[in-house]
């Protein structure tokens, strides 16, 4: 595939992503906003892989070794501490714990 | 492994991604997804590393076992009410690797023979740019909202001014190294004033809008990350990054539409300013404060038929969202009706609060927005202000002067009472007086939030 046909391809899937993004993202409730910035904080976690690439290039020199280390240290921190944060929180969203006693009655109605 | 069958299977983790942020539109089964896009980034991350080869594969695992370690305990051990500090925070790693990544490809793309291909340069010069302000940005951001620097807007004479040639510099250099100038400390020049750029964007913002500032900058990395994917030519990388600054791009606009104001007057506006003419002017009405006793507060509350807490990030600040749950258990049992009316700035990101009380084990459904709550305020017995000033402030109504005219807020000031639990009289964060307080309906129950919940659930207890 010449650079040209595939810069068009990338464009694309580019701009197909951020219609997408803008139409997931309005779904989401505002009790879940600060999930929903910590989850989508773990998905640029994927800028590890980039890091990946620059470190892994067969041709580098100190500079790059630098570099790419430091850009894959960033971007490891960034993917397991987002989702990490990210499960810690949404773990605690729960409709009623169920072993208590005295307050049965109250949910029910708003199930899905 | 060849780059066609890496894409092949990128289009693994991107369907994740996806999923993660379809599924986060219930909190039934948000986690689930989570974990989904975490399983995502792990194929991801294996695919790549096998497409990499044995090029050193042990500095990248050392890489990984640092920065992973580092994520994992920090997130592990940070409490909620520092959950935006953190997010703040792995969003400037983030930044910071996409502007590394820029340095290292100029690095190695300016040597080869011939001029390098005009959209690979643009993205290299733009994912530097815009890393580095992410990054510093964020790390001032977490710095603001941590303490270790003053919360208050840092403003000077000229500000704007220098920020905007400080930018236009960036940019223009930015544009010559994209022209053609192929020397690599161009970039260097572009990464580093992108950099200060960053640091001088948020300093003059005041810490009440730091929520606003960082969902800016979580859209900027995205970007980041997105314009990234395009140098070294990876899907997968564009379309989270994509999602990522669609998402943040839209919750800022939200956020923005939630105060009233333009993200222009957020970022520009060094709100705080004016507040001082205004708390001023408030306090000229005169009017007095009533203040009552806990013994008095928790009988209106036992006899109550419907409560409403309206938890600020006061609340937070005590750590009083546990005793808030309790006393709110306490009247359930009475037969009180209880929700919580969250305001969607309440807290120091979006929803914020709803993580608080969720950590505290109070049930969502319980958990009211604003529009859901607001027609139901003159149905209430009690609102209950929980360390909460400017989201319930009537002026936002119903005083043309005020710096918060117009902005959305909770109407509890139609409660047929209203209880404030506060520290002192001190204004807010924004330092603007509010005349709920002085309203004759309203109550004051002045001490630590947590305490004088303590108080309540003990007197409560005892009628």
């Amino acid at each position: 595939m010449s650079h040209n046909t595939l810069l068009v391809f990338e464009l694309t899937i580019l701009v197909l992503a951020i219609f997408l993004g803008f139409e997931v993202i309005s779904k989401v409730p505002t009790l879940l906003h600060t999930p929903l910035m910590s989850g989508t904080n773990a998905i640029h976690g994927i800028v590890v892989v980039g890091a990946m690439v620059v470190l892994g290039s067969p041709h580098k020199d100190a500079f790059d070794w630098v570099v790419g280390f430091l850009a894959v240290v960033l971007g490891s921190a960034n993917v397991v501490g987002g989702f990490v944060v990210t499960d810690r929180m949404l773990e605690m969203f729960k409709r009623r714990e169920p072993a208590k006693p005295g307050d049965a009655e109250q949910d029910g109605k708003n199930a899905e | 492994m060849n780059t066609n069958l890496a894409n092949l299977l990128y289009l693994i983790p991107i369907a994740s991604f996806i999923l993660a942020l379809r599924f986060l539109s219930n909190p039934a089964h948000a986690r689930r997804g989570n974990q989904i896009g975490a399983v995502g980034m792990l194929v991801a991350i294996v695919v790549t590393w096998i497409k990499v080869g044995t090029t050193s594969w042990w500095a990248i695992a050392v890489g990984m076992l640092i920065g992973g370690g580092f994520g994992a305990v920090a997130a592990r051990r940070v409490k909620m009410t520092a959950m935006p500090q953190m997010v703040a925070l792995f969003n400037g790693v983030g930044g910071g690797a996409a502007a590394l990544i820029a340095l290292a490809e100029v690095h190695r793309i300016l040597p080869e023979a011939g001029s390098p291909k005009l959209d690979i340069s643009t993205a290299i010069a733009l994912s530097g740019l815009i890393g580095a302000i992410s990054f510093s940005g964020s790390m001032v951001a977490f710095a603001k909202l941590q303490e270790l620097i003053k919360g208050r807007p840092i403003t000077y004479p000229g500000q704007k001014f220098v920020n905007l040639a400080l930018l236009a510099a960036c940019v223009g250099l930015a544009v010559t190294l994209v022209s053609g100038v192929q020397d690599e400390w161009l970039l260097w020049v572009v990464v580093g004033g992108g950099a200060l750029f960053g640091v001088l964007f948020v300093l003059p913002i005041g810490g009440a809008d730091m929520p606003v500032v960082i969902s800016l900058l979580n859209a900027f990395t995205g970007v980041a990350v997105a314009i990234s994917g395009f140098e070294l030519e990876n899907n997968v990388m564009i379309v989270a990054g994509a999602l990522v600054g669609a998402s943040g791009t839209l919750l800022t606009l939200m956020m923005g539409r939630a105060m009233n104001r333009s993200i222009g007057n957020v970022l520009f506006g060094a709100f705080g300013q004016v507040s001082l003419q205004a708390a001023a002017a408030a306090e000229t009405d005169g009017g007095t404060v009533r203040s009552a006793s806990a013994e008095d507060v928790a009988v209106m509350l036992a006899y109550a038929h419907k409560v409403v807490f309206v938890p600020g990030y006061g609340l937070a600040v005590a750590q009083a969202q546990h005793d808030v749950r309790q006393l709110a258990d306490l009247l359930e049992e009475k037969g009180v009706d209880v929700s919580y009316a969250i305001h969607p700035v309440a807290g120091r990101m979006p929803g914020h609060m709803n993580v608080l009380l969720a950590e505290a084990n109070v049930p969502y459904p319980q958990l009211k927005e604003m529009d859901e709550i607001n027609p139901e305020f003159s149905r209430t017995d009690v609102a209950v202000v929980v360390g909460a000033n400017d989201v319930v402030n009537p002026d936002a109504r119903n005083n043309q002067g005020s710096p918060i005219y117009g902005m959305p807020i909770l109407n509890v000031d139609q409660a047929n009472a209203v209880v404030v639990l506060k520290r002192s009289m001190n204004p807010g964060f924004a330092g603007i007086e509010n005349p709920l307080f002085y309203n004759p309906k309203t109550v004051m129950l002045f001490g630590d939030a947590k305490d004088s919940i303590d108080k309540l659930i003990a007197d409560v207890k005892s009628l």
